[in-house]
């Protein structure tokens, strides 16, 4: 085929790149702008160098609040994965329960974050919660805004109910789109019940799962609302994730320059993760 | 191995079936003898795979039961039946290689070591998979998937009977011959009950020895190919098998003779005259004949194909189309000719159904 060099094709990419700009670039280059800079009075700026990288970089603070997020994240990851192919494999593939169920999954997706939080929050109060007050009842000390453990306890489980949902529906999907002939072809072939999930259900749902989990990741890495409703960091800095301990450099000592460099290795981190973990996946995919 | 007898069986998918129409497989009474190589043979829609899914256990039929060897299976298990059946579209287990998936069954059943091993690759042999064992099996063409399917059915040697629902769509026509005469080489080794869902009549004919034609949720005729080529039982199986199928034409008939759009012609029999019925006369293309004496029914040639070793033309008589085979020495000359059919093989139906003549 002949190509046609027309230089005014490149007006045609003018509005994405407009608003690309607006959108990412311009609001990012203004945190790179900050990173190397030191503000006083929020209007006067030195140039400062890789300054505040370094300083991040050997910061216990920020080792520590990577340390509780990796933690974190890892938790969620080993128990919403599972759980959710579980529930995925527990629903009705037809029938009037399919949407029941259905809408049952989809409803904690719905509900805004910051009132999940807030769900959460008085569901665990040990004076009037139902979950602080049965958990006490039982005779176990309860108590989440004290306690480490409990305030883990009640952060993950909170995490767990609102996301798995999201794992049920990708794995669910990927279950339906197997064709009933494997089922039927297994049956005749006399296969188990494990052999089924095993080498039926586990690979075709294997591209869903990926997404599942990369969505799962990054969500977790970069979640700020629900933790800071519910303990707000705390006990102490107990549940201070990443972004929590961000939002506390940058607004609560408005010290920009650090806040803006530890953005961008927080950006950079998810980014890295991300792609570490597609790659991986995908030239697994490729080579099996 | 085993005799499979269909019980009255009747099958609906929708959970309360009111009346006829509700039931994909209506009222069914058959036998499949052990070791014979059978052919279900239909349209798309005729109930062909929900049969077949009631003999392997997939299904649980809605009325009547399966024997195996006159023994109840009906709520057992394909597993417990011990058959072995294969779909028409390729299913493989994508992470195994060729090799694991052909042992798969095997396995399954606790079968190892040895036996297990000569058994899959004498298989593999004959799909001409050899080469392949060690490949991963999603990497393959829809051809080879489909050559693993069949070859995860053929790996047991003793089942209760083997199932083919349209195996070969996939594969390409010339694979196509050379597998399905394997399947009857192996049908001759081993004996088996083989029955083979298809919705191709050469497919059907040149595989069964019995062939079960299906229509609309019914067996309209069992026979051998011969027997449905030259008595169809219902104008249905008359136009479905044979290439083009059975002329049909609306006829009066009385005694020794049917009238077709005005003409007289003679019949082999003496039938009863059929009163409140739609009475047609049925004739092969095969079997009528361009008259070169004058004589016959005058026709109007509308179109010839050539088709190789005989021409097809197809003729019109007054306001009636037919197709007649005609062979390469004979000469059409004009738009006009006249007809003569073979009276030996000439069949009346009403309302679709055969009708016996006297003789």
């Amino acid at each position: 085929m002949d190509k046609t060099v027309n230089n005014r094709a490149w007006f045609m990419v003018l509005p994405v790149l407009v608003l690309v700009a607006f959108n990412a670039v311009i609001p990012l280059m203004t945190v790179v702008n900050y990173s190397v800079q030191e503000s006083f009075a929020g209007n006067v700026f030195f140039f400062e160098g890789s300054k505040w990288f370094e300083q991040v970089l050997h910061s216990d603070r920020f080792h520590a609040a990577l340390g509780r997020q990796f933690l974190f994240t890892g938790i969620i990851l080993a128990i919403e994965i599972p759980l959710g192919v579980g529930i995925a494999l527990a629903m009705p593939r037809k029938g009037p329960w399919v949407s029941v169920c259905l809408v049952l999954m989809a409803l904690p997706l719905l509900i805004p974050w910051n009132v999940v939080g807030a769900i959460w929050n008085i569901f665990a109060l040990p004076s009037y919660g139902l979950l602080g007050r049965s958990i006490n009842a039982l005779g176990i000390s309860f108590n989440f805004t004290r306690d480490v453990f409990d305030a883990w306890f009640t952060l993950i489980l909170m995490d767990v109910w609102h996301w798995t949902s999201l794992v049920v529906l990708l794995a669910y999907a990927g279950l339906m789109a197997i064709p009933d002939a494997y089922y039927q072809a297994a049956k005749i072939d006399g296969a188990s019940r494990w052999a089924v999930f095993r080498y039926i259900q586990l690979p075709k749902m294997r591209r869903v799962l990926t997404i599942a989990v990369l969505l799962r990741l990054m969500d977790s890495f970069m979640i700020y609302t629900e933790p800071f409703v519910l303990t707000g960091g705390g006990p102490g800095n107990a549940t201070t994730l990443l972004s929590i301990d961000l939002v506390k450099i940058a607004q609560g000592q408005f010290d920009l320059g650090p806040a803006a460099a530890m953005s961008l290795i927080y950006f950079l981190m998810v980014l890295v993760m991300s792609w570490v973990f597609y790659t991986v996946m995908t030239r697994e995919e490729a080579r099996t | 191995m085993a005799r499979i007898d269909l019980a009255d069986i009747a099958h609906a998918y929708g959970p309360k079936p009111q009346s006829e129409a509700d039931y994909a497989l209506k009222r069914i009474d058959l036998t499949f003898k052990q070791g014979g190589a059978y052919a279900l043979l239909g349209p798309s829609g005729c109930g062909k795979t929900t049969m077949l899914n009631l003999m392997s256990g997939l299904l649980v039929p809605t009325e009547g039961s399966v024997l195996f060897d006159g023994i109840d299976v009906t709520e057992q298990t394909s597993e417990q039946r011990n058959i072995a059946q294969v779909f028409q579209f390729p299913v493989v287990y994508d992470t195994m290689t060729v090799y694991e998936n052909l042992a798969f069954p095997l396995r399954n059943r606790r079968v190892d070591g040895a036996v297990l091993d000569a058994r899959v690759r004498q298989i593999a042999d004959m799909l001409d998979l050899t080469r392949a064992l060690e490949q991963k099996a999603r990497r393959l063409t829809a051809d080879a998937k489909q050559k693993i399917s069949l070859g995860r059915g053929l790996v047991r040697s003793d089942v209760s009977a083997m199932l083919f629902d349209e195996p070969l769509t996939v594969i390409d026509p010339q694979l196509k011959w050379q597998l399905r005469s394997q399947l009857k080489t192996l049908h001759r080794q081993v004996g088996n009950t083989m029955i083979y869902v298809t919705h191709d009549q050469t497919e059907a004919l040149t595989f069964a020895d019995t062939v079960i034609v299906m229509y609309d949720g019914r067996v309209v005729q069992v026979g051998t190919p011969e027997e449905l080529f030259e008595r169809p039982n219902h104008t249905f199986v008359g136009y479905f098998i044979g290439s083009p199928g059975m002329n049909v034409l609306p006829a009066n008939v009385e005694g020794r003779t049917a009238t077709v759009a005005g003409h007289p012609i003679s019949l082999p029999r003496v039938y009863e005259r059929l009163a409140n019925a739609r009475v047609e006369l049925g004739v092969r293309p095969e079997f009528v004949k361009i008259a070169t004496d004058g004589k016959g029914l005058p026709v109007r040639i509308s179109r010839v194909d050539d088709v190789g070793r005989f021409k097809i033309a197809r003729v019109r008589l007054v306001n009636h189309t037919l197709n007649v085979m005609v062979g390469e020495d004979v000469q059409l000359s004009g738009d006009s000719a006249a007809i003569e059919f073979d009276p030996s093989h000439l069949h009346i139906y009403a309302d679709g159904e055969l009708v016996e003549g006297r003789a």
